[in-house]
């Protein structure tokens, strides 16, 4: 009895990928979301000279093959990149092959994906509440911190939610820019690859595809029903 | 102390040119169809909308001035802003939504309590905008208005989306801000009823164009403009209450230099009201009938006699001492009586048909 309940549960290995595909996930979400907003807010106010240059780079990652923007990712990020060897030289910092570079790999293949969803909830957000907070005496950061980013939060946490489980799946730019160390970077989906690459390594990988399956659908309700939620506090 | 707007601005296929001054603290109407540029004036003067030329004064205060390059950020100009769609803030509570502006201004005059209470919103205050009818949100939305402490409150059609029912709800609440408040208000409205009962100034646009700037009894009695081609058209005067007579059941009320006599009224003596004499009730006599039912037999002289050809009518503007009264009659009754400008005529009006509007 004990022996088989074993079996279902995951080894302590399959557990690090998995604890470590959360907190990845959560880092990636974590720094990318603010600058998501601020892009958003930015692309959705504001016309400017460089603002078709901004809005291609934003949804380059969409459109790219994974492998390239991890490739990309090297270049510009690498010990030799100019902004790596920055990072490197002054801050000791290297993001190559380590758990922060798959974060940053996530990040930036998610991006698009959180600036889409903010953007699009600050277009539908009436313009017309942020007149009457101009008029009431708030300025510029006031209104969109008091009134435009509580007006667009069921955007913007769907847009969170979405991109966090899109972070659990992401392999290509992961595995091309931090590489595939247990422990290090092997997120879920690099592992699910690395036990299948192994001969009788398939009943490994069904588990781990289960757990991946689970918490995409718990990423799915979750989204669903924090949209429900905040519409209802903000009596839509 | 005034109220100076002076605006010019070309839109596409629009072009908008005004220029007025009306006493301040008061209630200036605007008044004009929709498409006039009721609205321009009032987003120009609450700094939503940059016009090629303007200048906005508030006692002397001056927001924009393009002459010298003055501009007010709206944030920065303490003008509160009334919409026609009250835009409460969905996320917050009615009292965060009253306390937005008075957090943002400096400590002034007007209190949260008082405030509260003169707009009958106390029971309120917990609930979420979206759970109020919509005579509560627009009063919960001049309440927030006048808390952000302004110097000029603009009210953009603020009873136009309700019905008739709720904007009588309002209405008392309105006419008690008018009393209690020191401050100038710019009111556009198309409705005439909301002029009768708010207005002390009446600004007419037509079309971006001023038609007519003063002070409602004597734009309200002139028969040459737009307004008097109405149907409802009709002088409004100012009166004080001089005296109740119990046993015949009639108030004396004085105003325009003359005296009125209208069915008892429930307010005391020497308190003002406004009363509106509609011209299709008033009659013209050469001389004064005798026994009679009518009581008002007012003496005048015919200042204007302007036609009225979609009625087959005429309409007639009669001088009193301080003011002026219209009559619509027929061009009949005019070749009868052989009136002309400068001859003097008895105005012979119902009491019964003396409309009493309060404060």
């Amino acid at each position: 009895m004990a022996s088989r309940l074993n079996k279902l549960l995951l080894s302590p290995e399959e557990w690090q990928a998995v604890w470590l595909t959360l907190v990845v996930a959560a880092r990636a979400v974590g720094c990318g979301l603010p600058l998501a907003v601020l892009t958003a807010w930015v692309l959705a106010r504001y016309r400017f000279p460089g603002r078709p240059v901004l809005n291609t780079l934003v949804h380059l990652p969409l459109v790219l093959p994974p492998v390239v923007t991890g490739w990309l990712l090297l270049i510009v990020f690498g010990i030799r990149g100019p902004v790596g060897s920055l990072l490197y030289d002054w801050f000791g910092v290297r993001l190559v092959f380590t758990t922060a570079g798959a974060s940053l790999a996530c990040a930036v293949m998610t991006f698009p994906v959180m600036v889409r969803a903010v953007r699009l909830s600050l277009e539908t957000a009436d313009p017309g509440l942020e007149q009457a907070a101009r008029t009431l005496g708030a300025g510029r950061f006031d209104r969109l911190f008091n009134v435009t980013l509580p007006l667009a939060s069921p955007g913007i946490l769907v847009g969170a939610i979405v991109a966090y489980a899109t972070c659990l799946g992401e392999f290509g730019a992961v595995i091309t820019f931090a590489a595939n160390i247990p422990g290090e970077t092997q997120t879920l989906p690099l592992a699910i690859f690395t036990a299948l690459q192994v001969p009788g390594g398939e009943a490994k990988a069904a588990e781990l595809s289960m757990v991946s399956l689970v918490l995409a659908l718990i990423g799915l309700l979750a989204s669903e029903w924090a949209n429900k939620w905040l519409n209802a506090v903000l009596g839509r | 102390m005034s109220l100076n707007v002076l605006l010019r601005h070309r839109f596409p296929g629009f072009a908008i040119d005004v220029t007025f001054e009306t006493p301040s603290p008061g209630v200036t109407v605007l008044f004009g169809p929709s498409g006039a540029g009721k609205s321009t004036v009032i987003a120009t003067a609450a700094g939503l909308l940059r016009p090629e030329v303007c200048r906005i004064a508030v006692d002397g205060t001056v927001l924009s001035d393009t002459g010298t390059g003055i501009w007010l950020a709206p944030e920065r100009r303490r003008v509160g802003l009334v919409f026609q769609d009250a835009r409460l803030f969905p996320h917050m509570s009615v009292a965060t939504n009253l306390r937005f502006g008075l957090r943002r201004a400096p400590a002034g005059p007007v209190r949260f309590d008082e405030i509260v209470e003169l707009l009958g919103i106390a029971a309120l205050l917990d609930r979420r905008p979206h759970t109020l009818s919509g005579g509560e949100r627009q009063r919960v939305a001049i309440g927030r208005a006048l808390l952000a402490q302004p110097h000029l409150l603009l009210m953009d059609e603020p009873l136009a989306s309700l019905d008739a029912a709720r904007k009588h709800e309002i209405m008392p609440y309105l006419t008690r801000l008018k009393t209690t408040l020191n401050l100038p208000v710019l009111y556009v409205t198309h409705a005439l009823d909301e002029v009768a009962q708010l207005a002390d100034s009446l600004v007419l646009i037509e079309s971006g164009r001023l038609i007519a700037c003063g002070a409602l009894p004597d734009i309200s009695a002139r028969a040459d403009l737009p307004l008097a081609q109405r149907d409802d058209t009709g002088a409004l005067l100012i009166c004080r209450v001089a005296q109740h007579d119990i046993g015949r059941e009639l108030t004396l009320l004085e105003g325009a230099g003359a005296a009125f006599r209208v069915p008892l009224l429930d307010v005391p003596e020497g308190s003002t009201c406004r009363i509106r004499i509609p011209a299709r009730e008033v009659i013209l006599a050469g001389k004064a009938p005798d026994a009679i039912s009518l009581h008002n037999i007012v003496p005048g002289c015919v200042r204007r006699i302007i036609p009225d050809t979609a009625r087959r009518a005429v309409l007639v503007e009669v001088g009193l001492p301080a003011g002026a009264l219209l009559s619509r009659v027929t061009p009949d009754a005019i070749a009868r009586l052989e009136l002309s400008q400068g001859r003097p005529v008895l105005a012979l009006i119902k009491s019964t048909s003396i409309e009493v509007l309060g404060g």
